[in-house]
């Protein structure tokens, strides 16, 4: 896709998107590169450790927040509180994005700039600002790109993955003006010296959080660009966006997890920053901003939360070692899902946030490989977690996802349960097996969607059962035979 | 009810019943038992690898090294802080060149500009640095404020030997961070980077393009 066209996706239109993607040779050689590339990454920065008993750890320390999760928020409040950030809690995006526009009119804020925060996509904060006359300015330089072309990230750690060198280069050709070029570092620059000026002026910086700690009431913030660093402490106000479920009980839970997300994540052994801020500027102190404020989002995490099962969805710290791995994200792209988080960890998440009416289609877009949950550095088991949500959509779960059942089918109902009925009555088997295989001839051979890339099933002349049958009577006369001949 | 008691109440009033917490065990994360040598090699096949610049120099002689780094840097204009020991004597050692030295302490508002586009370098003061990862630990304080080590293009850490350790929880736990967090905690490993542009590597996008570690150990090295 160039910089000119510019598409909306949506998950309802997951096979349609999943079929342009798929003729669409750009995107795949782009998805396909960068994903060897982090596969490969991955491996080699994980080859010298004991990675089964670090991933262990990690699930155990997620664990232990969630077990704890309503106490442990409190807790987290009652600290930042006292360390002078402000909380806000909100149930719903909708909420969350009003808290965050009053805090801005509160300031007379007329630009905004903002960290990467996958939690603010996911509440489309930007356009909310903007319709209430504040401008929102990315200033990660995947997610800055991302915007100046109009589009949504297609990965939550590459936000840009999507587009090539060449590509880029057109979408700030045309927007800023930069010359055309295949020179990065040209880019780059460009790009520094756009988003400064921005950060200067800003009036309000809104960053996510990766982990928020209880103990001590800190956000803890991971990144390679120093945006976020800026973006937190040069505006006059920031303003931190999180889901509930980010919380870790104590500051030595974090290095583990640190080490697990960003060499899960890009293969690096460590970010250039881990930015750890527990107050807004004190008395005395010369830069950073007068307030920040923390804003802790539910947005159907709570409802996910009650669940035994479903309840491992939260443990994710968002390092998009799934989609990297996925066979499917790989070859149709982030931006065929249609939501703000792709690939495995959206397939599981966004029927939660969206409803199954939305997302019936994500949890069978996957081949269950089972690659997701082998690297998942908390051990999600996220192929069960697919597998439970498609019988929730067909109505077999146990009630806890919105829109459950979306998939179910009277004819599909019916059909099982005459099949069930045939194979506990022995009787009544036999005798249809037998019709089936007189009937053979007449089978069709094409079966819907099932014969479009498979050759329809052949049911045999003769059944199984019908054989065996045959096989014991004929050892029997052998057996006989041969009796008699020894006697 | 407001939001908060609602959210809590769900997560309080759980379907499925209460969760129970399990114990971790962080021996993977700690008891590397490095030797002095092999955490200062570490340390800088770590942070060299991701662009950051390492120079070895002792604890009496390091402004001289100072000196000719800011002069091969072509380094006009230092800001730096006045009270650290480390500000206290790169600015004896620097009184008579001709190295404009800005003052760091300063309420950003009052230099805002200056920082941003008149200061070539930013001279920071380290706690210490963790071998497993090549990472600086930076404390801010008023004397050297957070932007000091992000805004100006050049960061000239100074770094002791000795203050380096194994890993991350060990400094954590060692230093009983959890007992008292200042405003802004920070680990710095290499140069502003990304690599959003079709994952090429690239530096200084945002904060500064070099990083330089002047390492510092006790005595003088052969």
């Amino acid at each position: 896709m160039s910089a000119s066209e510019v598409q909306t996706f949506t998950p309802r239109e997951f096979h349609r998107q999943a079929h342009d993607a798929l003729g669409n040779p750009q995107i795949r050689a782009n998805f396909r590169k960068a994903m060897d590339g982090l596969m490969a990454k991955r491996r080699d920065v994980f080859s010298d450790w004991d990675l089964e008993t670090l991933r262990e750890l990690g699930a155990n320390i997620r664990l232990r927040a969630l077990a704890k999760l309503p106490d442990l928020l409190e807790r987290l409040e009652t600290n930042c509180q006292a360390n002078g950030i402000q909380v806000h809690w909100a149930e719903n995006g909708d909420e969350a994005c009003r808290i965050i526009r009053e805090i801005c009119q509160r300031h007379g804020a007329k630009a905004v700039i903002k960290g990467k925060s996958m939690v603010s996509e996911e509440m489309h904060l930007n356009a909310h600002l903007e319709e209430a006359g504040i401008e929102a300015l990315e200033s990660d330089l995947g997610e800055y790109l991302v915007q100046l072309n109009e589009q949504t990230p297609s990965h939550i750690i590459m936000p840009a993955i999507h587009l090539n060198t060449d590509e880029i280069s057109d979408i700030m050709h045309a927007k800023t003006g930069t010359e055309r070029t295949r020179d990065v570092d040209y880019m780059t620059a460009a790009a520094r010296a756009q988003l400064r000026e921005r950060f200067m002026a800003a009036d309000v910086g809104i960053s996510g959080v990766n982990f928020a700690v209880a103990e001590t009431g800190t956000l803890c913030l991971v990144e390679n660009e120093g945006n976020g660093r800026m973006t937190t402490a040069v505006p006059p106000v920031h303003i931190a966006v999180t889901g509930i479920e980010k919380v870790v009980e104590h500051l030595r839970d974090v290095p583990p997890l640190y080490a697990l997300l960003t060499r899960s994540a890009t293969g690096q052994h460590v970010t250039t920053y881990f930015n750890m801020i527990s107050s807004p500027r004190k008395l005395g102190e010369h830069d950073g901003p007068n307030e920040v404020h923390l804003v802790l989002v539910d947005s159907g995490r709570s409802n996910i939360y009650q669940d035994d099962e479903l309840l491992d969805t939260l443990r994710c710290i968002r390092c998009g070692a799934c989609m990297n791995h996925c066979p499917v994200y790989t070859r149709v792209g982030g931006h065929t899902y249609g939501t703000t988080y792709p690939g495995p960890i959206g397939s599981i998440l966004m029927p939660h946030m969206m409803g199954l009416e939305a997302t019936k289609d994500l949890p069978t877009a996957s081949s269950l490989c089972g690659a997701c949950g082998e690297v998942c550095p908390v051990k999600i088991p996220i192929p069960d977690l697919l597998v439970r949500l498609r019988r929730e959509a067909v109505g077999e779960g146990r009630g806890n996802v919105p829109g459950a059942g979306v998939k179910r089918t009277k004819k599909e109902v019916a059909a099982w349960k005459g099949f069930q009925w045939l194979a506990t009555h022995p009787g009544a088997w036999r005798s249809s097996t037998a019709i089936v295989g007189k009937l053979q001839a007449l089978m069709p051979s094409k079966l819907g969607p099932w014969t479009e890339y498979r050759t329809a099933p052949k049911p045999a002349k003769v059944s199984l059962h019908a054989l065996v049958k045959q096989h014991k009577a004929k050892r029997h006369q052998v057996e006989k035979a041969d009796g008699e001949e020894r006697s | 009810m407001s939001a908060r008691d609602n959210i809590l109440k769900r997560l309080r009033e759980r379907t499925d019943g209460p969760l129970t917490a399990p114990q971790s065990d962080f021996a993977v994360v700690t008891g590397r038992g490095w030797s002095q040598q092999e955490r200062v090699a570490r340390f800088e096949r770590w942070i060299t690898s991701v662009h950051g610049e390492v120079i070895h120099t002792s604890r009496d002689d390091w402004t001289a090294t100072l000196a000719k780094l800011l002069e091969a840097k072509g380094i006009r204009r230092l800001a730096l802080g006045r009270e650290h020991p480390v500000a206290v004597e790169a600015r004896a050692a620097l009184a008579e060149g001709e190295v404009v030295l800005i003052d760091a302490d300063r309420n950003i508002e009052t230099w805002r500009h200056e920082q941003f586009h008149d200061t070539d370098a930013g001279l920071t003061s380290t706690h210490g640095a963790i071998a497993e990862t090549g990472s600086l630990w930076l404390w801010p304080t008023p004397d050297e404020p957070r932007l000091l080590s992000l805004v100006p293009p050049i960061h000239i850490a100074v770094l002791d030997a000795d203050t380096i350790e194994d890993t991350f929880f060990d400094v954590v736990e060692a230093h009983g961070w959890a007992g008292g967090m200042p405003t802004n905690a920070l680990l710095i490993s290499g140069p502003s980077k990304t690599a959003d542009i079709e994952q090429t590597l690239a530096y200084g996008v945002h904060g500064p393009r070099e990083l330089v570690v002047l390492l510092r150990h006790a005595e003088d090295r052969p």
